[in-house]
């Protein structure tokens, strides 16, 4: 039970267990700026090369943009899931104090991505497909995602005893993973309204180059964006359990 | 305690609370009741939408008795006892999702074929429904009980199991609706059946895995 850990909540112990994070403070701080400028710059970039110098679609018009949008946010909400898969593993296995911690930070940055998938795929349904939603296997796989993301927000939160949580939280999230697969092969295995992937690992994209670039600026930008935000968060959430720590030892010597 | 012993132990306890085992059901009954005044009794509308009325009260009634299915004894330290006795935690979480199944998910299945003549499914296409809710109502015990370990000790748990089983359990409403709707448009529902059965054949090893690493997590 907790009484081992409730006996003895010395400062001293606590701040012991979080040397690692120290040098993960002094690493990720040096980090941080370049993460977070160049995820910038490279959005930036995308962006502008999506909206005005990549030519519009012989069929879709202007609407393909949105693509420049949609397409690195569903890359993120897929990979950041898998991310959080991780984190979850070293967590539940290594019991590492910033594996918890990072999947505690990365829950709601990976639900962001998926909202903004699923709002910018549903702007993009509306002129193409004529619906702003519809339940395609695709979409409703994505939206299971969301939900598992939601739930494990709420999960890993909710428990008095933090430790719990995270252990919660982690089998949660291992048991999600079954989603991931579903997601990426749905619109092969299924008839669906979305189209299939059109850049690969193996063989040649089946995008024009002139729209492919900006694509692969964006989802850079993005993914760099992703990661500049998961360290900060993960910087406050290490600095908090500090300030914790030091306060409960100076509690104890009152 | 033996395997079997626990699942003797768990029909013991939820037949000398008959009124909570009874509840799930009677929920069952009256919300699938609640779609003929809501939608209006037309045969032919109630027997397109009956397979996913029932498929999905089921669902939301099996979801009912989680609350408590570890809640006691977690509580009163049996939680403890059971998992010092030298049972594997999977073992212990499966014998909980049997009982569950035998508890909840049986007599939902011995009520749905009423509850679809009610709701005006033609007869030929019961035994389909009966067959997708058979494998269907064991895989959601499985998650049921997957859930019902993970939220243990959690505040607001009773909130939060349902968000997190329901996501969870859409393929196999998916699937369970598809095999009894590819009946009705005269399709084979066998690929949707075994579908469902290759999700029990997956459920069956790795969830009682998972819950009992949620229920060493709890009890730690």
């Amino acid at each position: 039970m907790e009484i081992a850990s409730n006996a003895q909540p010395s400062g001293g112990r606590n701040l012991h267990r979080f040397a690692n994070p120290g040098q993960f403070l002094r690493l990720s701080g040096r980090i941080l700026p370049f993460l977070a400028v160049s995820a910038l710059v490279l959005t930036g970039i995308g962006v502008f090369g999506g909206l005005f110098m990549a030519p519009a679609d012989y069929q879709q018009g202007d609407a393909v943009r949105i693509i420049y949008i949609h397409v690195p946010s569903a890359w993120l909400a897929s990979s950041a899931y898998m991310g959080l898969a991780i984190a979850s593993l070293f967590s539940l296995v290594w019991r590492h104090p910033l594996a918890d911690l990072a999947a505690v930070e990365i829950g709601p940055v990976g639900a962001a991505a998926t909202a903004l998938c699923l709002a910018t795929g549903s702007l993009w349904g509306k002129p193409m497909w004529g619906a702003w939603w519809v339940w395609d296997a695709r979409l409703t796989s994505v939206l299971v995602l969301f939900f598992l993301y939601l739930g494990h927000i709420g999960l890993i939160r909710a428990f008095d005893d933090p430790q719990r949580g995270y252990r919660a939280g982690a089998i949660l999230a291992l048991v999600g993973v079954v989603n991931l697969p579903i997601i990426k092969f749905s619109v092969e295995w299924w008839n669906s309204l979305h189209q299939p992937a059109s850049i690969t690992l193996t063989g040649a994209p089946t995008i024009a180059g002139s729209m492919l670039w900006p694509l692969a600026f964006c989802a850079l930008g993005f993914t760099l964006g992703f990661a500049a935000i998961v360290t900060a968060r993960l910087r406050a959430a290490v600095m908090e359990r500090r300030i914790r720590a030091l306060l409960l030892a100076r509690a104890q010597e009152a | 305690m033996s395997f079997i012993g626990l699942i003797g132990r768990e029909l013991r306890l939820s037949a000398r609370h008959g009124a909570d085992t009874l509840a799930a059901l009677l929920f069952f009954v009256l919300a699938a009741s609640l779609f003929p005044f809501a939608v209006g009794p037309a045969p032919e509308t109630l027997a397109r939408i009956a397979s996913g009325v029932i498929w999905v009260c089921a669902l939301l009634a099996a979801l009912l008795p989680l609350d408590r299915l570890f809640g006691g004894d977690f509580e009163d330290g049996s939680l403890d006892q059971l998992l010092l006795s030298g049972m594997p935690p999977a073992m212990l979480a499966l014998a909980k999702a049997v009982a569950h199944w035998l508890v909840t998910g049986l007599p939902l299945l011995l009520a749905a074929a009423p509850v679809a003549v009610m709701l005006r499914l033609p007869m030929e296409n019961i035994p389909i429904l009966i067959a997708g809710l058979l494998p269907g109502s064991m895989v959601l015990s499985l998650l049921g009980t997957l859930g019902a370990a993970i939220v243990l000790g959690a505040r607001r748990g009773g909130v939060l199991l349902p968000l997190l089983v329901l996501p969870l359990a859409a393929p196999v409403l998916i699937f369970g609706v598809g095999a009894a709707d590819a009946a009705m448009t005269g399709l084979t529902p066998r690929p949707h059946l075994l579908l469902l059965a290759a999700m029990l054949a997956g459920a069956l090893p790795l969830a009682p895995i998972a819950a009992g690493a949620a229920l060493r997590a709890a009890s730690e």
